[in-house]
């Protein structure tokens, strides 16, 4: 050491740059900014010049103009003299829904199969791992093609469905959707609002009071049962109290369709249902890797101070599987959102169907189009990790 | 996997070299020994693959046509099947030199996207099929229907147009390719299929049953498809112009494939001498041999033998000539002279 730090008193010489190990890496990191500089410059040039050869311009302008096209999946008003900005919105909107849909499910059908995975039962374990090898070991975009295929090709016409007077006549599932009867909340439905937000509050207010109580005097309470009781009981007592102010729209068969209810579409399900196993798969070999992570003795020694299996479960070994499972969980999460751009292949109108396909097509601008998808997965995967990344943080082990 | 086309087609956009403005396509043509032309993805007679995996059908004929007038050598051709979505991006990046696939001819295509279309090889409007056992009989009665529609194409935005101003209400299920549309048709996915009405008339022909289904009585638009160019390189637009012409002119003079030869010998036409080489020197005026025409109509044939040959009354697509006959028989088939 003594003699290195002799060797750098003598000062700077050019040969340093590369025979000493401080310098070189200064080097190092300038050449590599200088090379990504150059590199992005002679991009955006290239692209310039090019666009400018093609005689085109470059503008978001365009996103102003009417749009011209409908669009058969919107939650916000939509219609084709919209402009090219709202039916970019109704397909963010419907990316969106297909990917929180998308998580929830494969996150429900993911800890499942993961639980059952190590089951204890043989045809249980033996039933799950055929559909975990087989689903992630087929492309999601033939699963997707599957889905939409069983759906159109084997599900009745909704003329045969209505004259089969489908669940008693209320719920009818038609190659055109599934449909159920959606509620119409009538007037005093806002005094059930009221009560749900009471019944909330007092939840959280509950939940830290009975934390308190038990780290001062060791009393226990059904925290969780009293506030699912509390939360469920409060607005349906005040709904209850009006009355009960609320009717159901029945689906109804008028010409083609049916018409009102709900519905869930055969591309929003065909694509929901594949994304979802596909990632389940995924997610239950992750659930796995987490539980049998954790040490057998963890296990014996929470028993061995008297914890009920199910406590043991709660407060020791999922705690600790989580810090094992939530970071590659984040990855699934990625890869269900941005798989979902695979929608295009049947039809199901999310941003790359419309401003990446019709918007492009009709207007001729690839450049801006394919720039602003980008910038949506980007921003939708970049919400997630910061949203995993702090609840990564919040179950992390806390060193005391 | 369409997309992710149109990226890499946005991607080769941005990174082809530059090329001034496109000019040149006939010689870069020439210098590689082949026409790369884009076609549909299959419509029945319009284009297909027969047995052999060759592209066959009314619109790669204009492709060959033009490998005929270029190297006399109607096999000169390189297919890309295009979609609704990718056809311009591939056209525009250089992808491919010329574009024969059931395009409509309009303003923004022309203007806005850049496009030079050549001319007009097949009058069309967009119309509606639906089942027979429905019992519509116009499309005035199809409020609430699931329609089938190819996505990126003007069929999408002359359906919205055409229901709104009839404030009829209907559920768009959009669709890549017209082979997917005839799947989800039959599945009952929509109830009606709208798309140009000889698009319908060959989709229909390939059912199993073809007399199940009627095509409505409305044409909701002004469809005229023909073969387009980059727009920027008037020699190659002219190069394609004059073979579509030259094919519909010999069908006016009455010269086709079986006669052609005779009459390249000379004939009391001097048109017709004109255009097969044996007076003047036409081909020269755009960059080909003075046997260009000839080679096109012996190889390929004059329009009607073409129309005649993929679509006509005796094919299974069977549509009638209608607006596209010749002029002279009351059709808007229509050339310039050969002069």
């Amino acid at each position: 050491m003594a003699v290195a730090e002799s060797h750098m008193d003598q000062g700077f010489t050019f040969s340093k740059l590369w025979r000493d190990k401080r310098y070189r890496g200064v080097l190092m990191q300038i050449l590599v900014i200088a090379g990504l500089f150059a590199f992005v410059t002679f991009i955006v040039h290239n692209a310039i010049e090019n666009l400018a050869a093609l005689g085109k311009t470059f503008g978001f302008a365009f996103l102003n103009t009417p749009a011209s096209y409908d669009i058969n999946q919107a939650f916000i008003e939509y219609d084709s003299r919209s402009s090219h900005f709202r039916a970019g919105l109704v397909g963010i909107i419907n990316t969106g829904v297909v990917a929180v849909c998308g998580i929830v499910l494969a996150t429900i059908l993911g800890f499942l199969f993961g639980v059952l995975r190590l089951s204890n039962n043989w045809l249980v374990s033996r039933l799950v791992y055929c559909y975990v090898e087989f689903t992630r070991n087929v492309p999601v975009l033939v699963q997707i093609l599957l889905w939409y295929g069983i759906i159109v090709n084997s599900l009745p016409t909704p003329k045969v469905a209505a004259a089969d007077h489908g669940i008693w006549d209320v719920i009818f599932l038609s190659n055109r959707g599934l449909y159920i009867p959606a509620p119409v909340f009538g007037d005093g439905t806002w005094l059930a609002g009221i009560a749900l937000v009471i019944a909330i509050a007092f939840a959280i207010f509950f939940k830290i009071w009975a934390k308190k109580t038990q780290d001062a005097t060791g009393k226990i309470y059904p925290v969780f049962t009293i506030n699912l009781a509390v939360i469920i009981g409060l607005p349906l007592l005040a709904f209850a109290a009006m009355g009960f102010p609320l009717t159901w729209e029945i689906p109804e068969l008028k010409g083609f369709n049916f018409k009102g209810g709900a519905v869930l579409k055969p591309e929003f399900t065909a694509l929901w249902l594949a994304l979802s196993l596909y990632t389940a798969a995924f997610i239950a070999e992750i659930v796995r890797a987490g539980i049998q992570a954790v040490s057998h003795g963890q296990t014996e020694a929470s028993y061995a101070l008297g914890l009920k299996p199910s406590w043991t479960l709660r407060l020791v070994v999922i705690p600790q599987a989580l810090r094992v499972i939530v970071p590659p969980l984040t990855s699934q999460y990625l890869n269900l959102t941005k798989n979902s751009s695979l929608a295009i292949a049947i039809g199901y109108m999310d941003i790359v169907a419309t401003i990446g396909g019709i918007t492009l097509n009709q207007t001729g601008k690839e450049m801006e189009c394919v720039i602003i998808v980008m910038a949506i997965y980007l921003a939708f995967s970049l919400m997630i990790s910061l949203f995993m990344n702090w609840y990564n943080k919040h179950i992390a082990l806390v060193e005391r | 996997m369409k997309s992710v086309k149109i990226l890499l087609a946005a991607a080769a956009a941005s990174s082809i070299g530059v090329s001034a403005a496109w000019a040149g396509t006939l010689d870069d043509v020439k210098a590689k020994g082949f026409v790369q032309c884009g076609v549909s993805t299959g419509v029945p007679g319009f284009s297909f693959t027969d047995d052999a995996g060759n592209w066959q059908g009314f619109d790669p004929a204009v492709c060959q046509a033009v490998a005929a007038a270029i190297f006399g050598d109607p096999s000169k051709v390189k297919y890309t099947p295009t979609t609704g979505k990718t056809r311009f991006t591939a056209l525009r990046s250089g992808e491919i030199d010329m574009l024969a696939r059931n395009t409509t001819w309009t303003f923004s295509r022309d203007t806005d996207l850049q496009l030079t279309f050549v001319g007009v090889n097949y009058y069309d409007g967009q119309g509606f099929m639906v089942p027979k056992e429905l019992g519509v009989t116009s499309a005035k009665e199809l409020d609430g229907a699931s329609v089938c529609i190819q996505t990126g194409t003007t069929t999408e935005l002359n359906l919205a147009d055409y229901f709104r101003i009839n404030n009829i209400s209907y559920e768009p299920v959009p669709i890549e390719t017209n082979e997917e549309a005839r799947t989800n048709y039959e599945a009952g996915r929509c109830d009606v299929y709208t798309t140009d009405a000889s698009g319908l008339a060959a989709t229909r022909a390939v059912f199993a049953d073809p007399s199940a289904h009627i095509i409505l009585p409305e044409i909701i638009s002004k469809e005229p498809l023909g073969p387009l160019v980059r727009q920027g390189d008037d020699q190659w637009a002219d190069v394609v112009r004059w073979t579509l012409n030259a094919m519909i002119n010999a069908e006016e003079y009455g010269v086709d494939s079986s006669n052609v030869d005779q009459m390249a010998q000379g004939s009391d036409n001097p048109e017709v001498n004109r255009m097969l080489g044996s007076e003047g020197d036409l081909g020269s005026m755009i960059g080909l041999d003075k046997q260009w025409a000839y080679n096109v109509i012996k190889n390929v044939g004059n329009y009607g033998e073409v129309f005649e040959a993929y679509i006509g009354s005796d094919t299974p697509i069977g549509l009638e000539r209608g607006l596209n006959a010749q002029y002279t028989d009351g059709g808007l088939i229509y050339a310039p002279p050969m002069r």
